[in-house]
């Protein structure tokens, strides 16, 4: 069968390695375009040979670096060939190993998208290892299965919500494009009713602006902000409730110091968690009491902030002292948010008034000691059930999570800068249709929405038409 | 008592837009065909708006006329005004609109239908449909006379227990208070069909002595007329124009239709129909659009021999009382006398995803449907399935495969998928934002995209079909001359350009370079083209238009490529969705429904997703 050349990550985000996969007609050449030797990097005297891989023998690791397209080095790999048909697809594969981690991954896959490859559909490789006739049925229905049950694991997915609000971004964008397309069919539908006069000045102020916008989520994708997407979860709790105990349990290490004497945390501490799918920004802040102490009080000013911002809230009773005065003010700051209350301490002698607390703060309690580490996993479950029951959810900042929604933006701001240049070729209103058209549908894979009849629907509920 | 009357190889039901262009396609087929009308005078009747055409109406008679139908021939001897739409726009929406003097337009399409061999005119209503088998043996009028025949074409537009409403009045009439057809509904019923009720309406008609036209602006034909029909030339019917007229609608208007919104029949729910949004009557569009104090209101003549016009852009279903405040109220109508009052009419019509692409009903071998009964809008939609729906039935008939144009082919392609693929809740009027590939469907070039399918056919002369590989054969050279004849930067070009405000030249560039810039087009080339023969205008137009839009037609070129693959994937007939392992439960349901003929087709039926077009790719391989 005949197919186009696609590529995917296919190992699992996080990990030590990872491997991007190239199948198709034109693997080896897109391989062969964005790899270098180290020999040749040394020595770039004559022009590369991009037919590299095409004269090298099938099953052969190949050790060097893939460049950037201003030939910069980008990433050490390991390429390892497979050709047609002793492959897993039975087409020519590249795989492409990288110790990188998933930021360069994902740079080296759009290296390789720019080269002409498609980026693979979910379970595609597998099809067509079923279709080449590689794999038989029973394994085949099971990726069709997966294929065809793409939502429910994207309901698993921690990144679900994050999806939420891009969706949410795209599609204000969408619709302004929508918009304007109905008034311009409008007019062309009804000419002698609606006037097209002025309106391409004022549309490609529009577009410029819709291209910025998208630009930005751009932007927020290269910077790799992506590593920084999670939940975050503040730690709070007066001096030496535990706080520092309990964040050293969850990164499983030695990070925070950790003393007897209240108010040894001077700074703000900020770690990346993974609890199972999700992923969570712990900030272990200074004890918040009243103190003379300038810098123990800016850290207090910063937790505070961080209050603020937080998504979620861990607050840390010591268990083995009543409350103070200390914990009636933090109940203050926390009266409004969410979060979970740890009575830590639970192997010392109980002193706690649970009834007060439970009147103070209505919060749910889980029983812990950072010394036992009882009740850690009690903690991990309820974060992750609150998390996919909806309960918690991310801060506004919006991102792109893969390489695929950030490949539509890119191919939707090249269609609204070509509507652009067709507006400045002083081409008939007509023509902009086709380049908006590319960009609203180019936007709708990012959402999941189809265009089909909405251009009709929009031209009739916004303009009155007809005789 | 039940008699066989006569047999025909085809009957078609009624002879509207629809139903005339079917008969004349099955009768120049070869095929004896009898065409039964309600009333014999109603021969291609009008009983809407006074014009032919208009956007991307224009381009489907144009494509009626590249296929060898009818309609573009007969506005063009009668028509009484010109005018093509959206000039100062891009090619593809340019759009012939003609004012047509009714009673001549029915009366020259009765002419050429009674002068058609193998065509017979029957007066009479047609009750029943007769199906053995699955398949089409005849039909039974309402007097009980049996017509056998191996195909029928329904064609049976608003009469189908039509009912007209004059605000609290009604009558069981269709339109024009001609009778209605009140048995055939039932017979579909017992075949299985699904039926739908839908309403369209039409404004009144005032009397021409009685209005003020001082008060309005003229509306002129072209000076330049552009004939519908490829076999004419504008010299061919060059005549006087009769003008239309502007006025507006004002917030006095608005005002007597507000205070008697209760009395509308659509707001008390009177009428239950669904009425069609591109064409809301006055009460609609005040009450829908209330930030619009005016609307336009035209006055086009119905005819040479008459005093009536029509108020384009006031229908409505008020009560009289409010029909004549509303219209007085308007610059110009203020003393005006209604002929007739304005009236909404409710009618039975298929659901037409029951069809194939073909019109044929997938259940009904042999049945076919076509026009307003499969739920269209629109003289010009109804006559485009009118043709297909004709040809289909003689194809049928001589055993061949039957014609399918698809949405790359031909707005027709784009209006009979969209109605068998997505249905319709509304009237479906055609719009040039329904067709994608609107670059490439230009109404300038239907003849190139389509009159070689009509030769094919049969509809289509061996001298017209010549014609047009001339044409096409002057159009492919005059294009490659261009691309190759360079032009140096000589002082002559130099102040061509200045002269037209374009960039002075650099080096040397070719005539088609220089076409494609904003500002030049093939006829001013000509002054620094020196090597230049005279061609003919109309194929001028195409090498200046496949030039000037090059890099936009080459990408729909690209995106048509794309539709095409998935288009050319055929779902067998005898699937069994059941067996496609892990489709959604919906998507099931719906291909089942719909038994979509290709996996194109089915990806743009609501509610199958992409992930389901995978699987069932997958499937397909498979088997």
């Amino acid at each position: 069968m005949e197919f186009d050349t696609i590529a995917g990550i296919a190992s699992g985000m996080g990990g030590g390695i990872g491997i991007i996969r190239i199948s198709g007609p034109d693997a080896l050449k897109a391989a062969g375009a964005i790899f270098r030797t180290k020999k040749y990097l040394k020595d770039p005297k004559k022009e590369w040979n991009q037919a590299y891989f095409e004269k090298k023998e099938t099953h052969t690791i190949h050790y060097g670096m893939i460049v950037n397209e201003d030939g910069s080095m980008l990433d050490e790999v390991m390429v390892l060939l497979m050709k047609a048909p002793r492959s897993y697809t039975c087409e020519d594969v590249v795989e492409i190993d990288s110790h990188g981690g998933p930021f360069l991954v994902q740079k080296i896959l759009k290296r390789i998208l720019h080269q002409g490859v498609r980026l693979a559909e979910p379970g595609e490789f597998t099809k067509r290892a079923f279709l080449n006739g590689r794999i038989d049925l029973a394994q085949a229905e099971a990726v069709m299965k997966m294929i065809s049950s793409k939502g429910e694991f994207a309901l698993e997915s921690a990144t679900k919500q994050l999806e939420g609000r891009v969706s949410g971004y795209i599609e204000e964008i969408r619709q302004e494009i929508l918009h304007n397309m109905g008034y311009i069919e409008a007019a062309l539908d009804d000419p002698e009713h609606y006037e097209l006069d002025g309106f391409s000045e004022k549309l490609y102020d529009i577009l410029q602006k819709e291209c910025n916008r998208l630009h930005e989520l751009l932007d927020n994708f290269e910077n790799g902000r992506m590593k920084s997407e999670g939940i975050n979860t503040v730690i709070v709790g007066k001096p030496n409730a535990g706080k520092s105990s309990l964040m050293n349990l969850l990164l499983d290490e030695e990070r925070a110091i950790v003393t007897n004497i209240a108010g040894t945390t001077r700074d703000i501490l900020e770690e990346t968690v993974h609890i199972g799918n999700i992923v969570l920004n712990l900030v272990d802040t200074a004890g918040i009491h009243d103190t003379e102490d300038i810098v123990e009080h800016m850290g207090v000013e910063k937790a505070k902030e961080y209050l603020g911002q937080a998504d979620f809230i861990i607050y840390v009773v010591d268990a083995s002292i009543p409350l103070d005065e200390a914990d009636h003010k933090i109940i203050e700051l926390l009266s409004d948010k969410k979060g979970v209350i740890l009575k830590n301490k639970s192997d010392l002698e109980k002193n706690l008034d649970d009834k007060e607390l439970e009147q103070k703060l209505h919060w749910d309690c889980i029983d812990f000691s950072s010394k036992t580490t009882k009740g850690l996993s009690k903690l991990e479950k309820y974060i992750t059930d609150s998390f996919l029951e909806g309960n918690i959810s991310y801060n506004d900042q919006i991102y792109l999570t893969s390489v695929r929604h950030r490949d539509a933006v890119e191919k939707a701001v090249v269609s609204l800068k070509r509507t652009m240049q067709t507006i400045e070729d002083g081409m008939p209103e007509d023509l902009f249709i086709i380049d908006m058209m590319d960009a609203y549908e180019k936007l709708g894979l990012i959402n999941g929405k189809t265009a089909s009849e909405d251009l009709v629907n929009k031209i009739f509920k916004e303009f009155c038409m007809g005789k | 008592m039940s008699y066989i009357y006569e047999s025909y190889d085809a009957v078609v039901i009624g002879a509207g837009h629809a139903g005339c262009e079917a008969a004349l396609a099955l009768a120049r087929l070869g095929f004896r065909t009898l065409v039964f009308t309600v009333s014999i005078d109603s021969v291609a009747m009008m009983p809407c708006n006074p014009n032919v055409g208009g956007s991307s109406k224009g381009h489907l008679v144009r494509e009626i006329d590249a296929l060898g139908g009818e309609m573009g021939k007969n506005i063009d001897k009668t028509y009484i005004q010109s005018k093509m739409l959206n000039m100062s726009k891009g090619p593809a929406v340019h759009s012939l609109r003609a004012q047509a003097d009714k009673k001549d337009y029915s009366r020259s399409m009765r002419m050429v239908l009674e002068n058609t061999d193998n065509l017979t005119i029957k007066q009479g209503e047609v009750a029943k449909i007769l199906v053995e088998d699955g398949k089409v043996t005849g039909v039974v009028t309402a007097s009980d006379a049996q017509y056998p025949c191996k195909a029928v074409v329904m064609c049976t537009g608003t009469y189908l227990n039509a009912r007209c409403v004059y605000g609290d009045v009604s009558n069981y009439t269709g339109p024009n208070g001609l009778s209605a057809a009140n048995h055939l509904t039932q017979s579909l019923l017992d075949l299985g069909v699904d039926i739908r009720r839908f309403k369209t309406g039409t404004p009144a008609r005032v009397d021409k002595r009685t209005i003020d036209f001082s008060k309005m602006e003229e509306q002129f034909g072209d000076e330049k007329v552009v004939p519908f029909s490829f076999t004419n030339t504008p010299e061919d019917i060059e005549k006087e124009q009769i003008s239309c007229w502007l006025t507006y609608t004002n917030e006095k208007t608005h005002k007597i239709i507000m205070d008697n919104i209760d009395r509308s029949p659509l707001y008390s729910g009177n009428i239950k129909g669904t009425g069609p949004r591109y064409c809301p009557s006055i009460e609609d569009k005040v009450v829908r659009f209330a930030d619009k104090n005016r609307h336009q209101v035209f006055l086009e003549p119905e005819g040479n021999y008459t005093n009536e016009m029509y108020v384009g852009g006031m229908s409505s279903s008020l009560p009289e009382d409010v029909q004549y405040e509303m219209y007085h109220s308007v610059p110009g109508l203020e003393h005006a006398t209604i002929v007739r009052n304005a009236y909404a009419i409710e009618y039975d019509c298929i659901n037409p995803v029951q069809l194939k692409a073909s019109l044929e009903f997938k259940d009904i071998s042999g049945f076919f449907s076509a026009g307003q009964a499969n739920g269209s809008s629109g003289y010009e939609e109804a006559a485009a399935q009118g043709i297909i729906a004709g040809i289909n039935a003689a194809q049928k008939l001589a055993g061949k495969e039957p014609l399918i144009l698809d949405r790359s082919q031909a707005y027709i392609g784009v209006l009979i998928d969209d109605l068998i693929t997505k249905g319709t809740n509304e009237p479906y009027r055609m719009m040039t934002s329904r067709a994608e590939y609107r670059l490439l469907l230009r109404q300038d070039n239907a003849d190139i995209r389509l009159t070689g399918i009509g030769h094919d056919i049969g509809l289509i002369s061996d001298e017209r079909y010549d014609k047009l590989c001339k044409k096409m054969e002057l159009i492919k050279k005059e294009i490659q001359r261009l691309e190759k004849t360079t032009i140096g930067a000589t002082k002559e070009v130099q102040k061509f350009l200045e002269k037209n405000g374009s960039t002075l030249l650099q080096s040397g560039a070719t005539l088609a370079e220089l076409l494609k810039r904003p500002e030049l087009s093939y006829d001013l080339l000509a002054e620094i083209d020196t090597d230049r023969e005279s061609l003919p205008a109309d194929v001028c137009d195409q090498v200046n238009i496949n030039l000037k839009y090059d890099g936009y037609i080459k990408r729909q070129e690209r995106q048509v490529a794309q539709y095409k693959k998935l288009e050319n994937k055929k779902i067998p007939e005898d699937i069994d969705y059941d067996d496609v392992y892990s489709l959604r439960k919906e998507a099931t349901q719906k291909l089942k429904e719909f038994r979509p003929a290709s996996v194109g087709q089915a990806s743009r039926i609501s509610g199958v997703s992409p992930a389901d077009i995978s699987v069932l790719l997958v499937y397909l391989e498979r088997k």
